[in-house]
């Protein structure tokens, strides 16, 4: 069982949580073309090693959370909130 | 042999007699007994019959690695089959029985296959399938099937009960500062060092009685134990198996809480599943002793060394009279002085060929000396034996009891489950720990120290590291040295035999020999994952505890290289079976799922409801008439809606309160079309799209105010669609200023459609005139009160394609809210109507649902393209068009008409062309239902190309599950009012 530490609850089962998905893709304008968007989308790194991705406290706080997370050993480096604002307050609490 | 229950041994109460039953016979043990001791003491030899053989299997060990005593425990609805005897305890009217035996396992018929074995070597089950020789007759899979049945009935192994299980299994949590596995010498040491710091300890134990090895000892008390670590605050926690670790430190649990009782406890479950995260995990979980493969070495009466100590200091029964000890290493020692001293005679077999021992005279030493084979058919007459040097040359010894030690394997299986290998350490000719990065420590012999001081320290060490990882003091210390014998081991994996075929077992379940080994190996299995699921070595439910080390070594020798060579296979959870009662936990019946009702749930079946289930919510099916079918009620509920009025709970949509100053610009942003400029007072329908264009979902958001919307999405969605709007806010959008609230526990909502909507609203609504057209015109929004002064929320919207409304109002008023509009709708002769009335309607109307809506379809192939903006950008409007989804042979949403309307077809059909009905064919109908108003069965669906293709052709729909075919006719989706007269009206 993966253990997170939410920065708003402390730390909790991943089962209280969804996975997102790989946090560090940078989503393009809704305006750009296709084929930025099918880069974003598509291409995507399948990474053996410390990973950020996406997890939601769905049963939780509801925060959307980047967790640094290595896809070998499930060894968690950091997590917060992904929202700027939201980071600076819950940085303090935990 | 006749097992004696020895005066002045043991730690069992023999105030307390306890009777039980054995194949229906009557036999008399006392508590603490296992079931296998009190066999044992009963002089029952024979407990089991093999899998393949059906040879006869005796007690061979005292714990989890069990091999020969699997029984039936229990009759009826708790019949448990495959329980090791040496671990279930004795209770008073305990009833057990032999298992994979006829008729009983002192006299089985089965036992002619022990005769065949030479037809039934590894691999025999998958050489079925080449047929039988000389001309591969019934080759692929004929000979096979009816080898299979004959098989599976004879080569198994107890029979689960098939009736419901009565018993009732709780999943709990724990939390931790120290988790210790085993309480053995090292575990308690570990434990007490840590809670006398002040730290909180969990202990675990799967035996009834701690102490772990020590209970082997004549003297040790395990009661006194129990009493010293509870007063020094260690939460102990005995019959508990600690059977997985995982991630995080977490550790996988069972608990047997009942088991041992003679009827099952009012109060307690059966069973308990437990959870624990710990901070720190001391493993301490011990070693196993290894048998030695040689001829008729699963005789009943062959055993470990170390079991039979076991049963004559914690049982007090002496398992043999006359008993030989075959060895490689110092352990069977200590042995075999005290069960001399408890008056049998022993004979040591050592195959090493110098000695230092302290032994008394009586006892016979051979040494450079080999067991060869037991003598004996269903029980030990006596034992071949040779020297290391001479195998030909044999002496018999005659004796009632062969006891074995191969060496010990420390137990690295819940080690092995966080990834780390074991290494192969030569010395002690064992696997022991690999290097271990995270918060966990191992201890005593299960690391591979045998000495008892130095498990103790070893303990200590443990304790150290945990404190370690709370920041505490850390003392220079370290792990004594692995091993701790005086006089080293020497390989002893097995003695060959000349006869054939050899029955030298490596492992015992599941009727392995070494020959089987050889053969997998000149059959061309050389890696040993390979050779374990060939030969099924180490796959029967001790998971080849005893037996896998001897089967490395023999694959080692086949392949010329040495062990860590040829490698070992993963352990993975669990260490011991966990039933799947146990996992299921209290998650069965009502309780598999959480139920969702609506808050007019009761207000439901008070008027008739039938309920349906649809995802987790229990939703209004019908609502029948006296002897209404399904069919009858909703054909007159949708008849009636599309007369005069109908009233539905659609509460189950998903409802979310959007609010902010950027609320425009974010649903601007996530619907396909326009919002930007949607007065306060309008609602529009609106389709949400993924990243990659597809259709996410549909739904309606009102404008309530200048910064505040309220959103519907469809039920099944509804979840998706908060999550990803909270994800869109708080990763990608982060500069809007906007919250989302899920808000659709709070509302409760109810349609009003039909001819009459307008008139039963009036009737409800405080201002009797307030709902006009003008007033309220096709998707607008009043926010206004009912009669009673109650403030809700109506919306002119349709889904029935009739006039209809939409009326919103706090849960906890939404029985005050219906009996309003239904007193309303009596008057107009209205109904109430169900899903199934709902789904007719709309299909008339050709609208989608999730049924059309599954993730393949886009905005155009569900002929909505013209809601989607060209103006503006939102989600999925980069993508919408790309490759594929503009092709021109899309599946395009249609309707369907029967050609002959008096036939009927189902969800699911398969469209294809008259003369091509094969594979996806061209299309396929997703919905149907009864149309009242055209007469006939309709049905929506998706067709290659669309309408303009396939119009006026006559196409078949293909029911394959149902084994039927028919003629169809593809129609525009919109087969009732396509103008929308009625809505509008």
């Amino acid at each position: 069982m993966i253990r997170i530490k939410c920065p708003y609850c402390g730390e909790r089962d991943h089962s209280e949580f969804t996975y997102g998905g790989d946090a560090s893709i940078k989503y393009p304008a809704l305006d750009a073309p296709a084929s930025e968007w099918t880069k974003a989308i598509f291409f995507r790194e399948n990474i053996r090693g410390m990973q950020k991705e996406t997890w939601h406290h769905t049963n939780g706080c509801r925060l959307w959370l980047e967790v640094e997370r290595s896809t070998i050993t499930h060894e968690i480096k950091s997590v917060k909130a992904c929202h700027p604002q939201i980071e600076k307050i819950t940085k303090n609490k935990s | 042999m006749t097992s004696l229950r020895k005066e002045n041994y043991g730690k069992i109460n023999r105030e307390k007699v306890l009777g039980f039953s054995w194949d229906n016979k009557e036999y008399f043990g006392y508590e603490g007994d296992s079931l296998a001791s009190a066999l044992l003491a009963n002089d029952v030899r024979i407990v089991g019959r093999s899998f393949k053989y059906h040879r006869p299997r005796g007690v061979m060990s005292c714990g989890v690695e069990e091999s020969g005593a699997l029984v039936t425990v229990g009759s009826g609805s708790r019949r448990d089959p495959n329980v090791r005897a040496t671990t279930q305890e004795l209770y008073s009217g305990l009833n057990a029985s032999g298992q994979n035996a006829f008729p009983n396992v002192n006299f089985d018929f089965g036992g002619v296959n022990n005769y065949l074995s030479r037809f039934f070597a590894a691999g025999f089950y998958y050489k079925t399938f080449m047929g039988l020789p000389p001309f591969e007759w019934g080759k692929g899979t004929g000979i096979w099937m009816v080898f299979e049945k004959i098989i599976r009935k004879a080569a198994g192994m107890g029979k689960a009960s098939k009736e419901p299980d009565p018993d009732s299994y709780e999943h709990a949590n724990d939390f931790c500062d120290v988790l210790v596995i085993g309480s053995g010498p090292a575990g308690i040491a570990a434990a007490q060092e840590i809670a006398n710091n002040k730290l909180d300890v969990i202990l675990i134990e799967q035996d009834s009685l701690l102490g772990g090895n020590s209970l082997s000892q004549k003297d040790f008390d395990p009661y006194l134990l129990n009493t010293q670590l509870k007063s020094s605050g260690i939460r102990v926690m005995p019959r508990t198996t600690a059977f997985g670790i995982y991630d995080n430190t977490v550790v996988g649990a069972l608990e047997r809480v009942t088991d041992h009782l003679p009827t099952p406890h009012s109060s307690l479950p059966r069973q308990r599943f437990w959870t624990i995260r710990a901070k720190h995990i001391i493993v301490a979980s011990g070693a196993l002793e290894r048998h030695i493969a040689f001829n008729n070495n699963d005789l009943p009466g062959a055993m470990t060394v170390n079991a039979s100590k076991h049963y004559l200091n914690r049982y007090g029964v002496l398992t043999g009279n006359n008993i030989v000890i075959s060895t490689n290493n110092d352990s069977v020692y200590q042995t075999a002085k005290e069960l001399h001293e408890a008056g049998s005679k022993v004979t040591i077999l050592d195959s090493r060929d110098n000695v230092n021992h302290d032994l008394s005279k009586d006892i016979d030493l051979h040494l450079n000396t080999l067991p060869f084979s037991i003598n004996g058919r269903k029980k030990i007459d006596g034992i071949d034996v040779c020297k290391t040097t001479d195998l030909s040359n044999k002496n018999t010894i005659i004796c009632d009891q062969v006891l074995m030690s191969g060496g010990w394997s420390p137990i690295v299986n819940l080690v092995s489950h966080r990834g780390i290998k074991p290494t192969w350490n030569q010395e002690n000719l064992c696997f022991i720990p690999g290097q271990i990065k995270e918060n966990i420590s191992v201890v005593g012999s299960a690391k591979g120290i045998w000495d008892e001081k130095n498990c103790i320290e070893s303990g200590f060490v443990g304790a150290n590291e945990a404190m370690n990882t709370f920041g505490m003091h850390k003392k220079e210390i370290s792990f004594p040295s692995v091993g701790g014998w005086s006089n080293p081991i020497e390989p002893l994996f097995e003695v060959k035999s000349n006869k054939f075929p050899s029955k030298s077992f490596v492992d015992f379940q599941h009727d392995v020999t070494a020959e089987d080994v050889r053969l997998a190996h000149r059959e061309g299995f050389i890696s040993v994952e390979h050779l374990k699921r060939y030969t099924t070595l180490g796959m029967a439910n001790d998971q080849g505890k005893m037996g896998n080390i001897i089967g490395l070594s023999l694959m080692a020798e086949q392949l010329d290289k040495t062990i860590p060579q040829v490698g070992t296979t993963v352990f993975r959870p669990p260490y011991t079976p966990v039933p799947i009662g146990a996992l299921t936990g209290r998650n069965v019946g009502k309780h598999f799922r959480p139920l969702r009702v609506t808050p007019m749930h009761q207000w439901n079946i008070d008027h008739g409801a039938k309920m349906i289930e649809v995802g987790l919510y229990q939703r209004p099916w019908y609502y029948p008439k006296k002897n209404e079918t399904l069919s009858d009620s909703y054909i007159r509920e949708t008849t009636i809606v599309r007369k005069t009025v109908g009233i539905c709970d659609v509460t189950s949509l998903g409802k979310i309160a959007i609010q902010g100053p950027d609320a425009t610009e974010l649903v601007n942003r996530i619907y396909t079309n326009p919002f930007a400029k949607l007065p306060i007072g309008k609602a529009r329908y609106g389709i949400m799209l993924r990243d990659d264009g597809i259709v996410m979902d549909d739904g309606t958001s009102w404008r309530l105010g200048e910064n505040e919307y309220f959103m519907t999405t469809s039920t099944a969605a509804a979840a998706k669609v908060m999550s990803w709007l909270e994800e869109l806010l708080q990763t990608r959008w982060t500069d809007l200023k906007v919250n989302v609230t899920s808000v659709s526990e709070q509302w409760a909502g109810a349609a009003i459609a039909g001819p009459k909507s307008r008139d039963v609203l009036n009737e409800c609504v405080f201002d009797a005139s307030e709902i006009t057209n003008d007033n309220l015109p096709f998707m607008g929004v009043l926010q206004t009160k009912l009669k009673d002064g109650t403030p809700c929320r109506v919306v002119r919207i349709s889904f029935s394609g009739e006039l209809a409304y939409e009326m919103y109002i706090e849960s906890d008023y939404a029985h005050g809210m219906m009996d309003l509009l239904w007193e309303s709708a009596q008057k107009y002769d209205g109904c109430l109507y169900g899903l199934e009335a709902l789904g007719a309607l709309r299909v008339e109307k050709g609208h989608v649902t999730a049924a059309e809506l599954d993730g393949r379809v886009t905005i155009d192939d569900a002929g909505l393209g013209k809601m989607a903006s060209t103006k503006k950008s939102y989600i999925g409007s980069a993508m919408r068009k790309r490759g594929v989804l503009s092709a021109d042979d899309r599946d395009m949403l249609v309707g369907f008409f029967p050609i002959n309307e008096k036939e009927t077809f189902n969800a699911g059909t398969i469209v294809c062309e008259k003369n091509n009905i094969k594979g996806q064919g061209v299309g396929r109908i997703t919905s149907v239902t009864h149309s009242p108003e055209l007469g006939h069965w309709i049905g929506i669906g998706f067709v290659k190309g669309g309408l303009e293709k396939w119009k006026d052709i006559t196409l078949i729909g293909a029911d394959p599950v149902r084994n039927k075919q028919m003629e169809i006719k593809v129609v525009s989706p919109h087969m009732i009012d396509p103008e929308g007269k009625r809505m509008y009206a």
